[in-house]
């Protein structure tokens, strides 16, 4: 009864701090543009066997009749040299490339921040120092040369490509939440914990990183874009998902062959790169203004 | 409500909104406020009240896409300053009004020294088509220092902000108030962020300034205390008006608004005897202001009328006026 | 030797220094004082004299540089992660500004909820729901604040949060540092009220901080004034703002604002206050005030005072005194 109803006055103002949020979200147009097109792109991923014109193409497939067809009312898209319809290959690209980037930052996201809480809480320490000159080697180095790098030691293949960027990208946020840990640290409401004793866990996974939550989520947002495309650069040179699987990177690598007559092998795909980034990044600056970070 | 024909500063039934998320805030309710030529009129409210609001409406400092003025003037020497263009309005910022800011440190651009910023300040009050000499703006920038006594100008002009103190920087922000011949003087709570020394400091500054220029000095304050010695005149600001007006002095002695009363009651005195009981309850919300008067739903003394109309300011006596139906049957 | 005084709180001969880049900030140099059980010690200095540090020290946020804090016959100088966990359920501060003294990030139920899960004093998730609407309703706050966060209410609100969280562990000693410094004056004198209500009912012993004398003059028991890290002058309440002996208290005194005449007199007339406040880290040879001092003598720019006492109870730190 009254344990109910103080949980339902909490959970009316978290409906409240929603509807807040959107609103601050909604008043930039291109941010409705990039939730718009972020949304139609998954719905595609999800979706691709069932609304894809022509699920087989994007496996082993032959169909030389149909090859290099130009785009038509039968292939939007075209079709590619082996006469695979290229728009269903676009389909599961972007399936492709959504959970490939998802999975880094579920990598990179926790171990990255957990560093940034411990050397930002410890700043000044040697446990600072360590965790700081590594990260900052790591960032020292430009993340697509660090990724090939890795990537061309390991065999070519998605997990190792997935590898790769994680090891490149990890540093942003361990550095971004360092900067915020530290100057929280000296904040009377951190003392006020310590002050009553409460666990050094505490501290930093509940006063601290409730504080962090915004400028990660935001940072995550864009990071998308950018992951999807470093994973399709890697793959344009050869070194990230393996023919035959449908991807956008080897899909562009691929049709640069035979541009200018056949353009639209090469073409659509690098549309659709621009097209998925591009909409990450309205999202991203929206996500930033309807949970006000300014930091990061 | 003219005690003299003439005022200096007059702004008539002002009110100001701001358009947020949740709705319209109804910040200014009619705000009726005086300042003749000379006078030093203090204005004392707690946090909240719209003070600060109604000085930046006088300065036309408001962001004007969410603050909305749907009613109201604001007459400087019989001009209305809403209305007035903006070569006209930047003729007034430059030389008749100027404001002082609470925060000394956030009123000073860090990154220029002291100089610079006073030099600028200068040369904007006197260009009128003169080519004034750089010798002769320096020498300006630190006979004006002087007049704020702050001890070796010259090697303050070399600072930066962050290496003065917090009261030379509030020194420095008067001398940039001070530069050119100033009819009008908006102090914004000029002591408040400064230890009570140097607080005690800057206010005799002020009322010794006040006094040789013969400067209008509008002191605003939060603390009853900071404005007894300094005004001649006080009004007490609630939620979004004025409440009463009264010599300083008679306010002190006579306060007859309740919530002048139970400022009074709340201050802490020097002679011991306890703390007054305080305030029940809380400014209200501007989204959904109370009706009628303001301060009703804290008034021990709150009638019938009172929530249905506004009160008028009924003058009990030369120069006292309150805006309370308890008075009504005073004018 | 068994020492029969009533302290729950000493402080003895406590220094805290800051090693910077400028040099040594000589925040608190040589303190000593004890309170009373049931009793209010008020605190009282601008900016720079060390009050804020003295209060932090005790608490344990700063490990002393040297000195002894001893509560209730017990040697505590010690950061607080050195100090018993039981310790710290007894002594709490209520910071000054409320703003940053709450997590914004978190709301009021969470911000209640920590002290009382770190000591165990709810049994489960219901009985701590429980008493944190019992202590929103003793600082006089709806029991739908639960949920809010900080930034949707109000200072003086906020500073009501920040003493019910206070006081959530039953703590026998509270240090109050400027609490209502930010608030205005009705929000202050509830608060205030507040306080004073709970010291009776609790048994509480405060260490009551501020800048406003006038605040003073109605809270404390005993009033000692600091400046530049050392105390000038320790003596009860009334006899302290009748009698005040150093030059600081005089020009701290005749300093305020007042709201009557009658104030206006006790106010002491001759001394004005003149001068800057120095940083802590050049701290002038001597006594540390003599550079602002109308009343000093040669010896005061070469030799530090001791304190002495002059009457009952009233301790004073000045050359002028000691002879």
């Amino acid at each position: 009864m009254q344990k109910d109803s103080s949980r339902q006055e909490g959970l009316s103002r978290k409906w409240e701090d929603i509807r807040r949020s959107w609103y601050k979200f909604s008043r930039n147009p291109l941010s409705i543009m990039g939730l718009v097109v972020i949304c139609i792109i998954m719905f595609l991923a999800i979706f691709a066997p069932f609304v894809s014109p022509y699920p087989e193409s994007a496996s082993k497939f032959i169909n030389f009749y149909e090859a290099s067809q130009p785009p038509s009312s039968t292939y939007l898209c075209g079709t590619d040299v082996f006469g695979r319809d290229i728009l269903t290959r676009i389909f599961f690209g972007c399936r492709f490339s959504l959970m490939m980037g998802a999975t880094v930052l579920a990598l990179i996201v926790p171990v990255g921040v957990a560093l940034g809480l411990i050397a930002g809480y410890y700043r000044g320490s040697w446990l600072d120092t360590v965790i700081m000159r590594i990260t900052d080697i790591f960032i020292a180095l430009p993340p697509l040369i660090l990724a090939l790098a890795v990537c061309s030691v390991l065999t070519p293949g998605i997990f190792h490509a997935m590898l790769a960027i994680s090891v490149a990208w990890w540093p942003w946020y361990t550095r971004m939440v360092y900067g915020i840990a530290s100057s929280l640290k000296g904040e009377f409401f951190v003392q006020a914990a310590e002050v009553t004793g409460a666990s050094r866990t505490h501290i930093l996974f509940r006063e601290i990183l409730s504080n962090c939550v915004a400028p990660i989520f935001t940072k995550m947002s864009l990071d998308m874009g950018w992951v999807i495309l470093i994973g399709a650069s890697l793959s344009f040179v050869g070194l990230g998902a393996q023919p035959p699987t449908a991807d956008l990177g080897s899909m562009v690598a691929d049709g640069s062959k035979y541009l200018p007559d056949q353009w639209w092998i090469s073409v659509f795909p690098a549309f659709a790169i621009m097209l998925i980034v591009l909409g990450f990044n309205l999202l991203g600056d929206g996500v930033r203004d309807a949970l006000g970070a300014e930091r990061g | 409500m003219n005690f003299m024909p003439n005022p200096l500063l007059e702004i008539k039934d002002l009110h100001v909104w701001f358009k947020v998320f949740e709705g319209i805030l109804k910040v200014l309710d009619g705000v009726n406020f005086t300042v003749q030529p000379g006078e030093k009129v203090g204005l004392v409210g707690e946090m909240g009240c719209g003070k600060t609001t109604t000085m930046k409406a006088i300065m036309r400092l408001l962001p004007m896409p969410p603050a909305i003025i749907p009613k109201g003037e604001i007459l400087f020497k019989g001009k209305d300053i809403l209305k007035m263009g903006q070569v006209k309005l930047r003729q007034i910022r430059k030389k008749e009004i100027s404001m002082i800011f609470q925060d000394p440190t956030a009123a000073l651009n860090p990154v220029f020294t002291v100089g610079t910023q006073l030099q600028d300040a200068v040369r904007f009050a006197e260009k009128s088509g003169k080519n004034t000499e750089k010798e002769d703006i320096r020498t300006r920038a630190i006979q004006v220092l002087k007049e704020v006594s702050l001890p070796d100008p010259e090697r303050v002009l070399q600072n930066y902000p962050i290496q003065l103190s917090g009261g030379m920087r509030q020194r420095v922000c008067i001398s940039m108030a001070l530069v050119s011949t100033n009819e009008l003087l908006i102090a914004d709570e000029p002591g408040t962020s400064l230890d009570v020394t140097i607080k005690d400091q800057i206010l005799r500054l002020l009322k010794e300034l006040g006094e040789k220029r013969d400067t209008s000095i509008i002191l605003i304050s939060h603390a009853l205390g900071a404005v007894r010695g300094m005004t001649d005149r006080l009004y007490v600001m609630y939620a979004g008006s004025m409440v009463e007006v009264a010599k300083t002095k008679d306010l002190f002695a006579h306060p007859l608004h309740p919530y002048s009363q139970g400022l009074l009651a709340a201050t802490p005195r020097l002679t011991g005897g306890g703390i007054g009981e305080g305030i029940d309850g809380r400014i209200p919300e501007y989204i959904n202001p109370p009706k009628g008067c303001r301060f009703h739903p804290r008034c021990k003394d709150a009638m019938p009328v009172c929530k249905d109309k506004k009160p008028p300011f009924f003058k009990v006596d030369e120069n006292h006026e309150v805006a309370c139906f308890l008075f009504q049957n005073c004018r | 030797m068994i020492t029969l005084t009533n302290n729950i709180l000493t402080v003895e001969q406590l220094k805290k220094y800051f090693f910077t880049y400028q040099g040594i900030v000589k925040a608190v140099d040589r303190i000593s004082f004890s309170v009373e059980e049931g009793e209010t010690f008020g605190l009282v200095g601008e900016s720079g004299s060390g009050k804020s540090t003295v209060a932090y020290t005790v608490v344990g946020m700063y490990r002393p540089t040297e000195g002894k804090i001893v509560y209730r016959g017990k040697d505590i100088s010690q950061e607080s992660k050195k100090r018993p966990h039981t310790l710290k359920k007894e002594i709490q501060i209520a910071f000054q500004d409320p703003g940053t003294s709450l997590n914004p990030a978190m709301n009021i139920k969470q911000i209640l909820e920590l002290p009382l899960k770190v000591h165990n004093i709810s049994k489960n998730h219901k009985d701590c729901i429980d008493k944190i609407k019992e202590l929103l309703k003793m600082v006089q706050l709806p029991v739908s604040y639960m949920y809010k966060y900080p930034s949707m209410i109000g200072g003086g609100e906020k500073q009501m949060v920040a003493i019910a969280r206070a006081l959530a562990t039953n703590p026998s000693f509270v240090l109050l540092d400027e609490p209502t410094s930010a608030l205005d004056v009705s929000v202050q004198a509830k608060i205030i009220n507040m306080l004073i209500r709970f010291q009776k009912e609790f048994s509480l012993s405060y260490l009551f901080i501020t800048h406003d004398l006038s605040l003073m003059r109605n809270v404390a028991s005993r009033v000692a004034i600091m400046y530049l890290g050392k105390i000038c002058e320790i003596a009860p309440t009334s006899e302290f703002f009748k009698n005040p002996l150093h030059p600081y208290t005089q020009m701290l005194l005749s300093s305020i604002s007042v709201i009557s005449d009658e104030e206006e007199a006790l106010k002491p007339r001759k001394i004005i206050s003149t001068g800057e406040i120095p940083s802590p880290v050049n701290v002038p040879p001597g006594c540390s005030f003599h550079l602002r001092c109308p009343k000093k003598m040669d010896i005061c720019s070469q030799e530090d005072p001791v304190m002495v006492e002059v009457s009952k109870e009233h301790t004073v730190r000045c050359h002028l005194y000691t002879k």
